[in-house]
């Protein structure tokens, strides 16, 4: 199916023409892996996307791969792609931080039940990707081992919690990444990397082995560089476990099947709502000029454009910073110095902790803990949580009114372009106020997607589109996000990946 | 609701396990105010009449078949403890001189 030719450089094919290449013989995933571990060798030192680079393991899976295609076994879709798992995922026998001293040298004794199908897919696992500590925070700056740096600039954020799988996509280092989004931890990176992210339905994706953050707003998904791509891997992900409760029974949606009809790039008989609270003022000009810019391609293929509002986003981000602290405060008193992780010993077990504690967390988690414990405190509990969870049913209230208007939602991913490292790190509001646009999916449960929109031309920085669908209806993310993928790659005249500076050439 | 004062964050620190130095306190304390005005917006809903939302997607009694898994041998267990001992986990003093 495949009549490309093989790029001399392989590292900047899809995940689907690599699996494509693979199938027909064309190339081994011994090549592939080695093409992209010696990309990482090359750029990772400006870049730090890894907090550990699994080389000898990746081989081990590649050859594995190259040996059973040469016999003629059956492989998955995606066996022998290699990809990049989120540090917040659970690998047995690789280093696991989630991006925090506390649990530096950690090597897990299981496997979560994403990193077991990503094995079981047979996909060669090059490293885990760097992230804010325990996934808090909008631009890796808080990862207890140092920034990941934008590939479209290294002097600027690349997105976070899930900053190293968003430039790892960027930078070529991997054609595929895990992530997880609790606020927006997929989607904003992805739109300042100009690569695409997608937070499944609550409950759509097995959290079995991944470190929580806040259990009633976690959710991990795919990251990739095109739409389908993106759907490959969600539909390796995806799926009922038992071994999490919150795990949805029905099937994976069928993300593959809807990423290619999107492709056809039309949108005849979508309803598409642009929500009117998640724009104007605040956003900067760039953003708004290439959303407009996406909205008018979409309209040129068919697609109907209607404006609905949904007056409670007003409170979602305060919401969110009480709910997400105070369940953080609750899914961390496991980090005590007692099973694993960082010990400081001291003369009785409740000074180890408080010394444990305070040596390994860095300032944003030992902030949102001490927020969470006075949040959930006798006499604030009702004023705090109980209201944060009124407006969660308010905010799906209005997503409710809103999809009866709209097949999908539609805003700007992130207000801005990635901004300066350092330009926010001493002002927790300022950095806050990133995931605006992103936060109201996590607190309804609903699926979310974001892809490249463009280039601002103030500053010719990523623009990211976000696509937001109800719940259980991730194939319209993937149905919609493909053809406004499809025709804004059109107008360009190729992907925007392909216009990320060349990092090798650049040294 | 009422901005948080250093007294505040100091006692929470010891209800949370985090040992604070002065300038911890010095520094978290100005930026947890801040974060604390800024959510206190909520008040305004605190007394609506509508129900809570604590879980996105309602499930109830979620249940698996009553079978044995395979689990962590003991020994995988006490692997990464800082300290075990006799196939436990072995820690500092649990209670106080005077308990």
């Amino acid at each position: 199916m495949s009549d490309m030719t093989v790029p001399a450089d392989l590292v900047r094919m899809t995940a689907a023409q690599m699996a494509d290449a693979l199938a027909a013989g064309e190339i081994t995933s011994t090549a592939l892996t080695q093409a992209h571990l010696d990309r990482i060798a090359a750029v990772d030192g400006d870049i730090h996307a890894f907090l550990y680079v699994n080389t000898e393991r990746a081989l081990e899976t590649a050859s594995a791969v190259d040996a059973d295609r040469a016999a003629g076994v059956s492989l998955p879709r995606l066996a022998g792609v290699p990809i990049g798992i989120k540090d917040v995922l659970v690998t047995k026998g690789l280093p696991t931080t989630a991006g925090s001293r506390i649990l530096e040298g950690w090597i897990p004794p299981y496997d979560s039940t994403v990193a077991a199908k990503v094995r079981e897919a047979r996909m060669p696992i090059l490293g885990k990707t760097n992230m804010d500590e325990f996934a808090m925070g909008s631009s890796t700056e808080h990862s207890a081992f140092g920034p990941t740096h934008n590939p479209w600039d290294l002097d600027r954020i690349p997105g976070g919690s899930g900053g190293g799988s968003a430039a790892a996509l960027a930078a070529f280092e991997s054609p595929l990444t895990i992530g997880s989004d609790t606020g927006g931890s997929i989607r904003q990176p992805a739109a300042v990397t100009a690569t695409v992210g997608v937070k499944p339905t609550y409950g759509g994706v097995s959290r079995y082995g991944a470190i929580a953050l806040a259990s009633s707003l976690d959710q991990l998904g795919p990251c990739g560089r095109t739409v389908l791509d993106t759907a490959l891997l969600h539909e390796v992900m995806g799926g009922h476990d038992p071994k999490d409760a919150t795990s949805l029974r029905e099937p994976v949606p069928g993300a593959v099947a809807a990423a290619l009809e999107g492709a056809s790039g039309d949108l005849t008989g979508i309803r598409i709502g642009v929500i009117k609270e998640l724009g104007g003022e605040g956003y900067q000009d760039g953003v708004r000029q290439r959303f407009e810019e996406a909205l008018d391609a979409a309209r040129g293929a068919g697609a109907e454009i209607v404006e609905v509002s949904c007056p409670s986003f007003v409170y979602a981000l305060a919401a969110y910073y009480l709910i997400l602290p105070a369940e953080a405060s609750s899914n961390l008193a496991k980090f005590d110095g007692v099973r694993f992780g960082l010990r400081v010993e001291r003369d009785t077990i409740e000074r180890t902790m408080a010394a444990t504690r305070a040596q390994g967390f860095g300032d944003e988690v030992k902030r949102r803990v001490i927020l969470g414990t006075y949040a959930l405190s006798a006499g604030y509990y009702d004023a705090y949580y109980g209201s944060a969870q009124k407006v969660r049913t308010l905010i799906q209230r209005d997503f409710d009114a809103a999809f009866a208007q709209a097949h999908v939602l539609v805003s700007p991913t992130a207000p801005t372009t990635p901004f300066k490292l350092g330009e926010r790190i001493d002002d927790p509001l300022a950095m806050y106020l990133n995931d605006v646009a992103t936060i109201p999916a996590n607190l309804a449960g609903i699926p979310g997607m974001s892809i490249p929109a463009g280039l601002a031309p103030e500053d010719g920085l990523p623009v990211g589109f976000q696509l937001l669908a109800p719940a259980h209806e991730d194939a319209r993310l993937y149905r919609v996000g493909g053809a406004i993928e499809a025709l804004l790659t059109d107008a360009w005249g190729g992907p925007l990946s392909a216009l990320a500076p060349d990092l090798e050439v650049a040294k | 609701m009422s901005s948080l004062e250093r007294a505040d964050v100091a006692r929470l620190a010891a209800l949370a396990r985090i040992d604070m130095t002065d300038a911890d306190l010095d520094r978290l304390s100005g930026q947890l105010s801040a974060i604390v005005d800024a959510v206190a917006t909520l008040e305004e809903v605190a007394d609506a009449d509508v129900p809570a939302t604590s879980h996105p997607i309602p499930m109830a009694n979620v249940e698996r078949d009553d079978v044995v898994m395979p689990s962590l041998t003991p020994e995988e267990a006490l692997a990464a403890a800082p300290q075990a001992e006799g196939g436990r986990y072995r820690v500092p003093q649990i209670l106080g001189e005077d308990a």
